[in-house]
């Protein structure tokens, strides 16, 4: 490897940022990607691999990808949530591929909601 | 780069890697890649994440789930359910004691949220073993702000004003020391770091080294700019072999990266650094027998003056300081010394590690401010003493510090607090004891410790140890007489005050304190030769009281002599002449039925005629004697 410059040293801590905002917290949005037996069944491993491709494409580094179980609205998967920092969460149904590559730009990217796939704001309240 | 959706860092420190996490890791990698999910979740290996006690241990981000005792066949189960499904695996999940209750995250366990990382920040958040990602956490840049934007007198004064003391153990403030060696003048000049980590239970430095190298590094560069040096040692035992690799791949990678060597950072400032491996005796520890053995010489200590910051290394002028002072100095460049003050008391600044271990429950590494009282870190932190055993004393500094007990745990963790009841702050190991230790046998290990460690070249270390030694083990094989704690505190004092370094000069320490805070065990060992806990074997009996004894025969089963009789529901009792002392019966005893008497009573019972006789004899030490 070359000999770093004072710039480059800089430059490394940018590229890596995303792995380490990962790992310290401090991440703007988080999508969970709903997995429970409905959901792969339905093809959410495809929405899945498409958002992970999405994010590295458009090389954002302050939003974070988690999958959760069963969203308990099994007809309607694939399903996700989108969590904007400071906002209230939305559930999108019936994802694909290009659904869901729609919604990281739309909403994720731009902050608009995708209303034609979105379900519901908020969530169940958890006693 | 990669984009992955989790990361999981497996804990790869030294504890973890005998727990098998090197097998795991193998394991969560293929299983990763059979499920298709190698290129979405990310294993890396880190240095030691400090909660050793509960390893293989692991933390999964973005959810910042943490797992402990992870094994092989766990693996499927977590990828399946967590990678997968999503669903954390709750029986893997830390239980506090006493609560049994799953708390899955890192920031809800006392043992990680009490704790302030400092010297430790990268611990578990880092791979040790890639420049790039100690880059990306502010790697490097407390260098280059040294070496491009400040004067050798700027460094030092920051320094001097976050009041950062060497963390190896006396506690020397560290800007003064760089001062004093830039004062002088000389046309070669070193910078050492002490990696000789030899307190029993201490394993502060080997966990930063092998965690974060980098961070040795870069202080060891901002050091050598302070005081003009270009050349540097790090001085390693070699039973640490997990530090020397990683310290040696990371000093390859920032050579090869233009961080060592000629013109680093384009500043045209130089500085190489090598690993010299030591061979673990405790004395070259010590500063001038440290560098005398890096010269090739045998590791023995001289008087000072002249200090190593005149005459060091090769009769230059040098600078010694310890991994974890070394540790804490990028963060002093970069976040300025007010900000290192901001924790700690007014003489004793920031935060200090602490390797925890002996009768606690989260045995592990930990970083605490300065001024925290000891009491906070055992129950708190540390999760108090398990097995519903009693805390007895809390040992600090190694065989250079002392025994601190019960009444004075609400001692704040400073330089001098701790220095007022008899121990030091030393290097950091903490071994907490429970009722289960005798205190004279602990002063013993110590003493044998330091006896077999003193280099020989002083009379009153290599002769004082040693006697003191003696009179030690006649104390705990039932042959002290009156006027041996006497004689024992003088030979300390002598000691201490002839003695030619450090080590001859805190020796006598565990046997100061043991004397001050527990004189009456030393008191029952010579005078009743009555060994209260039963450690020393020959001053205790092992008998039941029939009374107590409900007879569950779990003695009976622990028992590896088969010296204890009895039917159900019929009490128990011991058989002397097959009983060898091992206390396994005590240990085991629910009802407290188990009772330990003074030897006497053991050479009566075995003299006596029939059971019959046998039987009223321990009733009547009972109602005598008790315990």
């Amino acid at each position: 490897m070359a000999r770093l410059t004072i710039e480059d040293l800089k430059k490394i801590k940018e590229d890596y940022k995303a792995m380490l905002t990962l790992r310290e917290g401090g991440y703007r949005a988080k999508i969970t990607v709903h997995m429970g037996t409905c959901g792969i069944a339905a093809g959410a491993r495809k929405v899945m691999e498409a958002l992970l491709d999405e994010i590295n494409t458009s090389n954002v580094k302050d939003v974070i990808v988690t999958t959760s179980g069963c969203a308990g609205l099994c007809s309607k998967e694939p399903m996700a949530t989108v969590e904007m920092i400071n906002e209230a969460p939305v559930k999108y149904v019936q994802l694909n591929d290009e659904k869901i590559r729609k919604i990281f730009k739309e909403h994720v990217l731009n902050g608009r909601i995708v209303q034609d796939s979105a379900l519901v704001m908020g969530s169940e309240t958890a006693y | 780069m990669e984009k992955y959706r989790a990361s999981v860092m497996l804990c790869g420190g030294t504890g973890c890697i005998a727990g098998g996490s090197l097998k795991v890791k193998n394991a969560l990698d293929a299983e990763l890649k059979n499920r298709g999910l190698e290129n979405e979740i990310n294993v890396v290996l880190t240095g030691c994440n400090g909660f050793c006690a509960e390893g293989p241990v692991m933390t999964v981000y973005p959810e910042d789930i943490f797992y402990e005792k992870v094994t092989l066949n766990d693996v499927p189960l977590i990828v399946e359910e967590h990678f997968i499904k999503g669903r954390p695996v709750e029986k893997l999940m830390y239980k506090e004691p006493l609560k049994k209750q799953p708390i899955p995250l890192m920031k809800e366990i006392p043992f990680f949220s009490l704790q302030v990382l400092r010297a430790l920040r990268n611990k578990g958040l880092v791979d040790a073993e890639k420049i790039e990602e100690y880059i990306a956490r502010d790697g490097y840049q407390a260098a280059a702000k040294a070496l491009t934007e400040m004067t050798p007198a700027q460094i030092i004064d920051e320094l001097k004003r976050s009041g950062l003391r060497g963390r190896g153990g006396a506690g020397f403030p560290t800007g003064m020391k760089w001062e004093l060696c830039a004062r002088v003048q000389g046309d070669q000049k070193f910078i050492l770091c002490n990696g000789d980590e030899g307190d029993p239970g201490a394993f502060m430095d080997r966990s930063v080294m092998e965690a974060d190298p980098h961070v040795v590094l870069e202080g060891m560069i901002i050091g050598a700019k302070a005081i003009g040096a270009d050349k540097g040692y790090i001085y390693v035992r070699a039973e640490y072999p997990l530090a020397v690799h990683r310290l040696q791949l990371a000093i390859n990678q920032a050579k090869e990266n233009g961080l060592l060597g000629n013109n680093i950072l384009g500043t045209g400032f130089n500085l190489d650094i090598e690993i010299y491996l030591g061979a673990g005796a405790f004395v070259c520890g010590e500063e001038t027998a440290l560098m005398r053995s890096i010269e090739g010489k045998r590791g023995m200590p001289r008087p000072r003056p002249p200090f190593p910051a005149q005459k060091g290394l090769w009769d230059k002028p040098s600078v010694l300081n310890n991994v974890e002072t070394y540790a804490n100095i990028p963060q002093i460049i970069l976040n300025g010394s007010d900000w290192y003050r901001s924790l700690g008391t007014e003489k004793s600044t920031g935060t200090k590690v602490f390797a925890l271990s002996g009768a606690i429950s989260n045995i592990g590494l930990i970083e605490v401010p300065m001024g925290i009282p000891l009491r906070k870190i055992i129950y708190d932190i540390g999760g108090g003493v398990p097995k519903g055993r009693k805390f007895k004393a809390v040992q600090l500094g190694g065989p250079s510090g002392g025994c601190i007990p019960e009444h004075l745990l609400d001692t704040p963790v400073t330089y001098e607090d701790i220095v007022q009841t008899g121990a030091i702050v030393g290097s950091g190991g903490m071994v907490v004891m429970n009722d289960l230790n005798c205190m004279v046998s602990v002063a013993k290990f110590f003493l044998e410790f330091t006896a077999e460690e003193s280099c020989g070249k002083c009379p009153p270390c290599r002769i004082g140890t040693t006697v003191m030694l003696d009179l030690l083990t006649k104390i705990t094989e039932g042959n002290g007489k009156d006027g041996d704690i006497e004689l024992l505190g003088d030979m300390a004092l002598d000691i201490i005050a002839t003695s030619l370094c450090g080590l001859g000069q805190t020796a006598p320490n565990p046997v100061l304190t043991t004397i001050k805070y527990f004189k009456q065990e030393y008191e029952s060992h010579i005078y009743e030769k009555w060994c209260k806990t039963g450690v020393c074997k020959d001053l205790c009996t092992f008998y039941i009281d029939e009374e107590k004894c409900k007879a569950c025969g779990v003695c009976k089963r622990v028992c590896p002599q088969k010296a204890v009789t009895g039917e159900k529901k019929v009490p128990h009792h011991i058989d002397q002449s097959l009983c060898i002392q091992c206390r396994s019966c005590y240990e085991a005893c629910k009802f407290d039925s188990v009772k330990i008497g003074p030897r006497s009573m053991r050479d009566e019972l075995l003299n006596l005629p029939d059971q019959e006789a046998l039987k009223n004899k321990q009733l009547e030490a009972l109602a005598g004697k008790g315990e």
